[in-house]
């Protein structure tokens, strides 16, 4: 844990989407690593290093409201694109939402605010010269200032995250009620859980852990652990 | 087209008088409202859906303003075939349907292709389906749910008609009428939703970084800001009553990155109720105030002070 950071980020809503139940999106109760490094990539990140998550701190109670939308039915077909692009010119290059439309409900949380226990490891794909220092102080430097490559977001990007550095020095901020829901007492069982997509395989397979919630926290399997599963 | 440099976050203040801004399928089109608060809400893709009608109807058919995501008929084909029929040209058009891209370059290319010539495609990001990834162009600009400042009570009325739709409905009504009263014969009834008065407020991001990957430009941020200031005029209909864009509050940052956390730019603008020409927070103090019902009765304050270096507050509107 030499080059652990902390970050708190909180927001209105958040929908962090089950695999299974992804037509209706209904969320998961707390993060997942996935979108977590996710977060962490939106502030800093080179193909230098790979964010590694260790653990997420829940500092509210998972509550959940609905909301349905008038979504779209499809994607942009390359096919089409193609075409046109021979042709040179866009007809029919359109999407029609009225007569494309799905109406979907999405489950998501309201109001949450994590913090993430996190540290990052060197690919080795950037030559000889990086450090972890290197990436650790600009890591920092950005979260401390509010800085990042695009505003990050808990689960899909209409839900805004706000983030915040917690310094090295500084408490860890305490959930607001310790309640059985966030684990105090007895451990809470959140069932198989997210834990990454494995990009670098072929069809990108999920990979999922068994969360606990203990405490107000998740501790975060290592990659490469038995507990991670495919 | 030069491209963007700097880090955007934009606060977006609009109002509605006796509409509804935002229908809850849910609900039976009812205005959205959070059920824990009562705050009205209205989603991030009906604000999009707007911007976009905007671009379409002020830059119809120029170069590289096109809308991929349309609504309704599409004017610039029909525009293109009585062109056709003027000047027969013999393209071949492609009748393989099936084509997926043979390696990253090609995926790349049909990206490009997307963004060079679609606003919304540029601006917003889409998901291609191109075989080799999903092939997603995120774009630059996040808009997020707008929620109203105070908590609103939308209100049911109920309309009628003198008409009936089908020759079955009127013989129906005919037979439940009383005798000899003209006025009830083939009358439906109906029902509207409507916000007595309400004042939304959305937050926006304009990611200088993946600007670049889309090739959204200078210009296409300035008629980002145009659309936002002026998409309720073009989208005037029975359901939406009075809607109005009434501050675009602009944070400019002067490099890529930022100089600051969004949220603590957000927190320097804060909506209150004009009570006798005063600022007052909206808490359970004002409880016994008459609800708003007009812009006026609200107050704006910006926080200039302290503002992080490098941070602009520009008011668009």
């Amino acid at each position: 844990m030499a080059y652990g950071i902390r970050l708190k980020v909180w927001g209105d809503h958040a929908c962090f989407t089950r695999p299974e139940m992804k037509v209706e999106r209904v969320s998961y109760d707390v993060m997942t690593p996935s979108a977590a490094r996710g977060i962490l990539e939106a502030i800093h990140w080179k193909p230098a290093i790979r964010w590694i998550v260790d653990a997420i701190h829940v500092l509210e109670a998972p509550r959940f409201q609905s909301i349905r939308r008038n979504e779209i039915g499809s994607k942009v077909p390359a096919g089409k694109v193609k075409s046109a692009m021979k042709r040179g010119d866009l007809e029919g290059l359109q999407l029609l939402v009225d007569e494309d439309r799905q109406q979907r409900a999405a489950t998501v949380l309201v109001r949450p605010a994590y913090v993430i226990e996190a540290h990052f490891e060197l690919t080795g794909k950037g030559g000889g010269e990086e450090t972890e220092g290197k990436h650790l102080d600009i890591f920092n430097r950005r979260a401390r200032r509010g800085q990042c490559f695009h505003q990050p977001c808990l689960g899909t990007r209409e839900f805004a995250a706000s983030f915040e550095l917690i310094e090295p020095e500084a408490p860890m901020p305490e959930p607001s009620e310790k309640t059985t829901e966030l684990g105090f007492g007895t451990p809470r069982d959140l069932g198989f859980m997210l834990w990454d997509i494995d990009h670098q395989t072929k069809d990108k397979p999920s990979m999922f852990f068994r969360a606990i919630l203990q405490d107000g926290v998740v501790k975060v399997p290592q990659p490469g652990s038995a507990e991670v599963r495919r | 087209m030069t491209t963007l440099a700097n880090r955007y976050d934009f606060v977006l203040l609009f109002d509605v008088a006796k509409g509804n801004p935002n229908g809850d399928p849910d609900a039976g089109n009812m205005p959205r409202l959070d059920p824990e608060t009562n705050h009205g809400l209205v989603s991030d893709v009906s604000l999009k859906r707007k911007v976009r009608n905007y671009v379409e109807l002020a830059r119809a058919g120029t170069e590289g303003h096109h809308i991929y995501v349309e609504e309704g008929a599409i004017l610039n084909d029909k525009h293109r075939q009585a062109y056709k029929a003027l000047r027969p040209d013999d393209a071949k058009v492609d009748k393989d349907a099936k084509l997926n891209p043979r390696d990253e370059a090609e995926a790349k290319q049909i990206r490009d292709f997307m963004c060079r010539n679609f606003f919304d495609v540029r601006t917003f990001g889409a998901v291609m389906s191109t075989g080799i990834n999903a092939g997603q162009v995120r774009g630059p600009v996040q808009m997020t749910f707008a929620s109203s400042v105070e908590p609103i009570v939308p209100q049911e009325i109920s309309i009628t008609r003198m008409a009936a739709t089908s020759d079955a409905e009127k013989k129906q009504r005919a037979e439940g009428a009383d005798e000899g009263n003209e006025r009830t014969e083939n009358r439906t009834m109906g029902r509207k939703h409507i916000v007595p008065y309400a004042l939304y407020r959305a937050h926006g991001f304009v990611s200088a970084k993946l600007a670049e990957r889309t090739g959204f430009g200078e210009n296409d941020l300035d008629l980002l800001f145009e659309a936002l200031a002026s998409m309720f005029e073009h989208d005037r209909s029975a359901a939406r009553g009075e809607m109005a864009t009434r501050k675009l509050i602009v944070f400019k940052h002067d490099n890529a990155l930022g100089n600051g956390p969004a949220h603590a730019l957000f927190d320097r603008i804060s909506v209150g109720r004009n009570i006798d020409g005063e600022f007052r927070e909206i808490d359970s103090r004002i409880d016994n105030y008459a609800p708003a019902r007009a812009f006026k009765d609200y107050a704006l304050t910006i926080d200039r002070d302290n503002l992080p270096e490098g941070v602009k507050i520009i008011e668009k509107l």
